[in-house]
């Protein structure tokens, strides 16, 4: 199989440990005079766009940054929890660039780009030094040093953490040094600005159109390059973990306007999430990965078993996925821990009033950080209780604001009855295919973080998509954008009366009218509950042909219908929150369909996509590296048709081998 | 549907930030003890656009307790009845069927109102833009372990840097006193040693730009960390006191 020829990732040349050392030192500078002539956009102020906003500031690009929050500091990944990853080896386990990158390529069961991953596994632990610095309060050892947990997929320890709320502090110190560079006037703030079109002109990206939410004006933002950085699209499926207003809209349009999409299909079920309470639900929330630190999952050995936990005894607990998996235990990466827990639901082995949740355990661990702290503080012949006590007080400082949180969603206490958990839809690995340098098919339109499609594969690790996005934002696109712009010093400014811009405005202003006067009978979110419902059901955790060749009809009439039917209250010209739903629920009908067509096209199980069709004996997934090592990116020809395109994906450094966890 | 608890809700209905806003009534049913107390509004604004009317305008987002931007204030109390939660993460079961409850966007003359519970709190960015980091340049950075830090000034600043930015702490002052928020930020920095170097021009300007921003002085009456859905102590603003004192003295 050969790349298509729409499709150069400008791999380096070299050996892959050398590849980003040299071309880092050879691509093309621009001088800092010629910077401050050179305007960049970014859309989105998460960990990729602020750590990209304040890098490309700090060097002396003027630039403009927006987000549809009422404050940059507010983007979702202000809700990671449980860690990021760095091959520091501070813990002296083995860890190295090399492991960090197999590990990566591995868990991402062989669908990424190897010199994508090595890059990024290389800069890791840059990203630690650079947050430290910055003043992140990183949970630390007793000598003063970090410290780190274990994630899922690895045998080594090298999750950096802060309780958990490990992303809350990495955007903070992300968004200090933005809003330092705000402060110094070289960065231009538009929160509560939603980007609706990238503006091309001669073949390059030159600007955007946004709507200013608060007074529902559009503006035109001109840039010698624009950076979408604007999150994943997890909401296709209306439920997940995600934020009540991540969406697709930035990357969907930067698609519509020429650049390609790889891998729709690749979406990650996180496997311990809060299990869906009534109807009425709105979001799903994480129990992050760290929990399966020190939380055993088990399911009772007797379907519908009715007992309360605390009655089951020992024996008639299943921990499945020790029995399944004994190398990595409860620690198997997420796609595979989150089928295991929907094979045993499926079985009839589910516990809770709705029978789709499995427990999640802390009682043993509990009773052994008890009796460790116990030996600790020499207390002789403790009682039960006391080590009890003395464990739930470990078990706090670890993951005290998950519990609590737990309790104030569930009413039940996680100190004393097991987490009832089940998988939810959490992130999304396909997004805008780049290059290396993480160039979309469009000259001069980058993707960052997880809009791209790029590190993780058809399954991204725990703890590696905060390390991703700082790597594209601090220690990436800094480098790689020189390639580009060093092209752009002697492009003026454009003025945004060119016809380019006018034509677009025009379009999104249409477009609006016409989600306002469809005035039709139902609700914003009635179509987006029915389009999460196809997605779950038949583009979720498995999948089948059959199924999503339903999937794709059923879409495309519940589009139509939303065209026809949508009814959209309250004023264009006015902050609106239903009017700002409609126009990321209407892209999220036309993405789900070519989710739909990407899993359909896909033939084989890898990672986070499983084809029922084609799995082992065991119930693995089952990989086709003959006919589908290959990043599937999609180009856009209008009205809801698609033309493929494949690059290969080449494995000089890592065999090709079946994912084993046992 | 899925409850059977029947609610009279008050609700401040305000055009944009120039408009006279006033409260009014809604009656909404069948609400279930889980749903969120924005759930609950979920159905409000559901019934609303059924009847062809215009839904409550109200700022949220992650809807699980960390981004900060869910903002009501709920019977007279910023986030309502629980103590050390956000709206969002207000449960119904903290209700009654029957109950009557009023809910008012944050007052203050630094959060104009956007539209009915949706306020503008950018005021904070600005604060924060003004000293809230650390001068580090990316790239500037050396080996992480290579400054160790006790551990408890670790989890100090770690707490203190738990502020999620909500404002609930202006919204319940009766002065609309910044402290809370602004100290959170001086404290994680005054105790970390990367934050010493600028440790006296950050607390200057910080509080220079809370004063330019319209926030009121603070009279210490603790309001602020009762209602704080983080608990961030008011020991932060004794800290940052003593921070300002020392750093005046120094000016020269
Ligand atoms: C609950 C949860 C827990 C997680 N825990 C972890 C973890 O422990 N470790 C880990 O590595 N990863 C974790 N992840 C994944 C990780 O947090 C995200 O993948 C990552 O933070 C995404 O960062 P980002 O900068 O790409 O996007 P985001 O942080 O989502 O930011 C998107 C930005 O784009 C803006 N935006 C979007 N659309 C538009 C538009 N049209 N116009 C203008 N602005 C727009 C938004 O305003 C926002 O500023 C977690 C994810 C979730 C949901
Ligand atoms: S100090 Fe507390 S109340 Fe004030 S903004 Fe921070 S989290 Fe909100
Ligand atoms: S919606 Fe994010 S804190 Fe409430």
């Amino acid at each position: 199989m050969a790349s298509s020829p729409k499709l150069d990732a400008k791999i380096p040349q070299g050996e892959i440990d050398q590849k980003w050392t040299k071309y880092r030192s050879t691509v093309h500078l621009v001088n800092p005079a010629n910077k401050r002539s050179l305007e960049v956009i970014i859309v989105g102020s998460g960990l990729a766009g602020a750590s990209a906003a304040a890098s490309l500031a700090e060097m002396g690009y003027k630039v403009k940054v927006f987000c549809f929050q009422d404050s940059p500091r507010r983007a979702h990944s202000i809700a990671a929890q449980g860690g990021i990853n760095a091959a520091k080896n501070y813990q002296n386990d083995g860890d190295s660039v090399y492991r960090l990158f197999y590990d990566t390529i591995k868990g991402g069961d062989y669908r990424a780009r190897e010199a994508n991953v090595h890059r990024l596994s290389e800069v890791s632990g840059a990203i630690i030094d650079q947050c430290v610095a910055q003043g992140v309060p990183f949970a630390r050892e007793y000598g003063g040093v970090l410290s780190n947990r274990s994630f899922g997929g690895t045998q080594v320890q090298r999750t950096f953490y802060a309780a958990g709320q490990t992303g809350q502090q990495l955007l903070l110190g992300a968004y200090s040094a933005l809003q330092r560079q705000v402060g110094m006037g070289a960065v231009q703030l538009y929160a509560r600005h939603e980007m609706l079109d990238v503006v091309n002109i001669d073949g390059k990206c030159r600007g955007i159109i946004a709507r200013d939410l608060i007074s529902g004006k559009l503006e035109r933002h001109f840039g010698h390059a624009v950076l979408i950085a604007s999150g994943g699209y997890g909401n296709v499926f209306y439920l997940s973990t995600n934020a009540m207003g991540s969406n697709v809209t930035a990357a969907w349009k930067a698609h519509k306007k020429g650049a390609f999409f790889g891998n729709p299909c690749y979406t990650q079920i996180h496997p311990t999430c809060i299990p869906v309470s009534g109807d009425h639900q709105s979001k799903l929330t994480l129990m992050s990965e760290s929990l399966r630190n020190d939380g055993r999952i088990w399911v009772p050995k007797k379907a519908g078993d009715t007992r309360k936990p605390t009655d089951i005894p020992e024996e008639e607990r299943d921990y499945y996925l020790e029995r399944r998996y004994p190398a990595f235990g409860n620690l198997v990466p997420r796609d595979v821990a989150s089928r295991a827990a929907k094979e045993r639901c499926d079985a009839g082995f589910g516990v809770g009033a709705s029978k789709l949740a499995v427990y999640l355990d802390f009682a043993a661990n509990m009773m052994r950080y008890g009796q460790i702290e116990a030996n600790k503080q020499n207390l002789h012949n403790p009682s039960k209780e006391q080590i009890r006590e003395l464990g739930r007080a470990v078990v706090k400082e670890k993951y005290g604001n998950l519990f609590d949180m737990y309790k104030q969603i569930t009413g039940e206490d996680p100190y004393e009855v097991p987490m009832r958990i089940y998988p939810a839809v959490h992130y999304t690995m396909g997004g805008l295919w780049v290059d290396y340098n993480l160039q979309t098919t469009v000259p001069g339109l980058y993707a960052l973080g997880e809009a791209n499609f790029s590190d993780h594969g058809a399954n991204r690790l725990g703890a590696s998509a905060l390390m991703q996005g700082l790597a594209d934002g601090y220690f990436v696109i800094p480098y790689t954008i020189g390639d580009y712009l060093s092209e752009e010093i002697r492009t003026k400014a454009i003025p945004t009366d060119h016809e380019a811009f006018v034509k677009a405005e025009a379009e999104v202003q249409e477009r609006i009218n016409k989600l306002m006067t469809i005035k039709g009978t139902k609700s914003v979110d009635y179509f987006h509950k029915q389009l999460g419902k196809i997605m779950w059901e038949k583009c979720g955790m498995a999948r089948n042909a059959e199924g999503l060749k339903q999937a794709i009809s059923e879409i495309q009439k519940l589009r139509e219908e939303f065209w026809k039917n949508v009814r959209v209250t309250g004023e264009a010209n006015e902050f609106n929150p239903e009017l700002e739903k409609a126009g990321r629920v209407a892209d999220f009908l036309e993405l789900g369909e070519l989710m739909c067509m990407d899993a359909l096209n896909r033939n084989e199980s890898c990672g986070g996509h499983f084809r029922e069709e084609y799995q082992t004996k065991d119930g693995e997934a089952l990989r086709d590296d003959d006919n589908f090592a290959y990043v599937a990116a999609w180009e856009n020809k209008g009205n809801n048709a698609w033309e493929l395109h494949k690059e290969e994906l080449k494995f000089e450094n890592i065999k090709l081998a079946q994912r084993n966890y046992a | 549907m899925s409850g059977n608890m029947n609610l009279t809700l008050k609700v401040w209905k305000q055009k944009n930030k120039d408009a006279k806003g006033a409260l009014e009534t809604y009656q909404v049913k069948g609400i279930s003890p889980d749903m969120s107390f924005l759930e609950m509004f979920d159905v409000l604004n559901e019934q609303l656009i059924t009847e062809g009317k215009d839904p409550i305008a109200f700022d949220h987002d992650c809807r699980e307790g960390i981004c900060g931007m869910c903002s009501m204030y709920i019977n007279g109390r910023p986030h309502g009845p629980v103590k050390g939660v956000t709206t969002c993460q207000l449960h119904m079961r903290s209700f009654k069927d029957g109950d009557t409850i009023v809910v008012e966007p944050w007052r203050s003359a630094a959060f104009p109102v956007v539209k009915d519970l949706a306020v503008n709190r950018s005021a904070f960015d600005r604060v924060i833009a003004a000293g809230g980091f650390v001068s580090v340049n990316t790239g500037n950075a050396k080996d992480a372990n290579n400054i160790l830090i006790n551990k408890d000034d670790a989890d100090d600043a770690f707490n203190a840097a738990a502020c999620i930015g909500c404002g609930a702490c202006v919204a319940t002052c009766k002065n609309g006193s910044a402290m809370l928020f602004v100290s959170a930020k001086v404290s994680q920095l005054a105790l970390l040693p990367q934050g010493q170097i600028e440790k006296e021009a950050r607390v200057l300007n910080m509080v220079n730009q809370m004063d330019e921003e319209g926030f009121g002085a603070c009279s210490v009456t603790g309001a602020c960390e009762i209602e704080c859905p983080k608990g961030i102590s008011l020991e932060n603003i004794a800290r940052m006191n003593r921070e300002f004192i020392g750093a005046n003295a120094t000016k020269k």
